[in-house]
């Protein structure tokens, strides 16, 4: 029973999937689309580091670091977009986020 | 065996979490689920030898982001329920978009375990060149990745000021301080000399 790079990385693709459907059933929720586009980027960093790990190269781990960063700079600029949506709209749903429609 | 044990444990409370995460009724749950999805995934990297990167993820998105998730789920007054609807319509075909999706990448991803360049590798011992994780990290973060640690610290900054500017807003009827009008101000434009009439007031 030895857990092998074919573990982790079949994980990532499971919670991959969870997130692209996440993204899929809760169309109309900004907050949980936003949420799943973490756990996609969850998903990479563990393919990532499972990669550096087994290949025994540590480029793999400052990899997964800089996708951190953009995911928590993505995560704070989403968040501030919904905020002034819900300010201007009164309500986060994505289908009337249209205002700039011609 | 036991490494068996502690991944399975952990990569089943990974998946379960995840899951809730896109099924929870309430989006407060949600964001637990996810906060417990991400502590499970760092428990994932410990066990791959990545330490520093467990810790990362527990300081940044435990301590920062989720606490953020958190805090824009309660401050908005949103129906819930309302934007809920729209999920059993969805779940069929989501749930077999999703199903392929995961039997495919599945299956390259085993492939890819067995055949790639990664084939038969071993995790390498803990502490065999005896160097700690953060400083193999270090040595390379700091040398060849130094461009683009000043760049990840520029996209941090650019959104740092971003949201700011996204979210602040002034308030008509509340006093602000104007400091170009301060520092323009001279002995001639802040001073008035008047003379006054004894016996009557001033009008200013």
């Amino acid at each position: 029973m030895t857990i092998g790079l074919g573990h982790y990385l079949a994980v990532a693709a499971i919670l991959f999937t969870i997130g692209v459907f996440g993204i899929f059933v809760n169309r109309k929720n900004v907050i949980v689309i936003l949420m799943s586009i973490e756990l996609i980027l969850l998903a990479v960093n563990i393919n990532l580091v499972a990669f550096s790990a087994y290949l025994h190269d540590i480029t793999g781990q400052v990899f997964a670091m800089f996708v951190l960063t953009v995911a928590a700079a993505e995560a704070a600029v989403g968040l501030a977009i919904l905020v002034t949506f819900f300010r201007n709209r009164g309500d986060i749903e994505v289908d009337h986020a249209s205002v700039m429609k011609g | 065996m036991l490494q068996a044990i502690a991944f399975y444990l952990m990569a089943g409370a990974t998946l379960l979490s995840a899951l809730a995460v896109v099924g929870a009724r309430n989006p407060v749950h949600s964001v637990l689920f996810l906060i417990a999805a991400f502590f499970s995934a760092a428990g994932l990297f410990v066990l791959l030898g990545a330490e520093f990167l467990a810790m990362l993820l527990v300081v940044v998105y435990v301590g920062a982001v989720a606490v953020l998730f958190l805090f824009v789920v309660m401050m908005l007054d949103i129906d819930f329920a309302k934007l809920k609807a729209g999920f059993a319509q969805y779940l069929p075909i989501g749930g077999l978009v999703a199903g392929i999706l995961a039997i495919e990448m599945v299956l390259v991803a085993l492939t890819v375990a067995r055949e790639g360049a990664a084939a038969g590798n071993a995790l390498p011992d803990a502490n065999a060149g005896g160097t700690s994780n953060i400083e193999a990290i270090g040595k390379v973060l700091y040398t060849d990745y130094a461009y683009y640690f000043e760049a990840a610290g520029l996209v941090l900054l650019v959104a740092m000021i971003g949201a700011i500017v996204l979210t602040m807003r002034h308030k008509a009827h509340v006093k602000r301080q104007d400091i170009g009008k301060q520092v323009a101000r001279n002995t001639k434009t802040g001073m008035e000399v008047v003379q006054i009439k004894s016996g009557s007031g001033v009008e200013l």
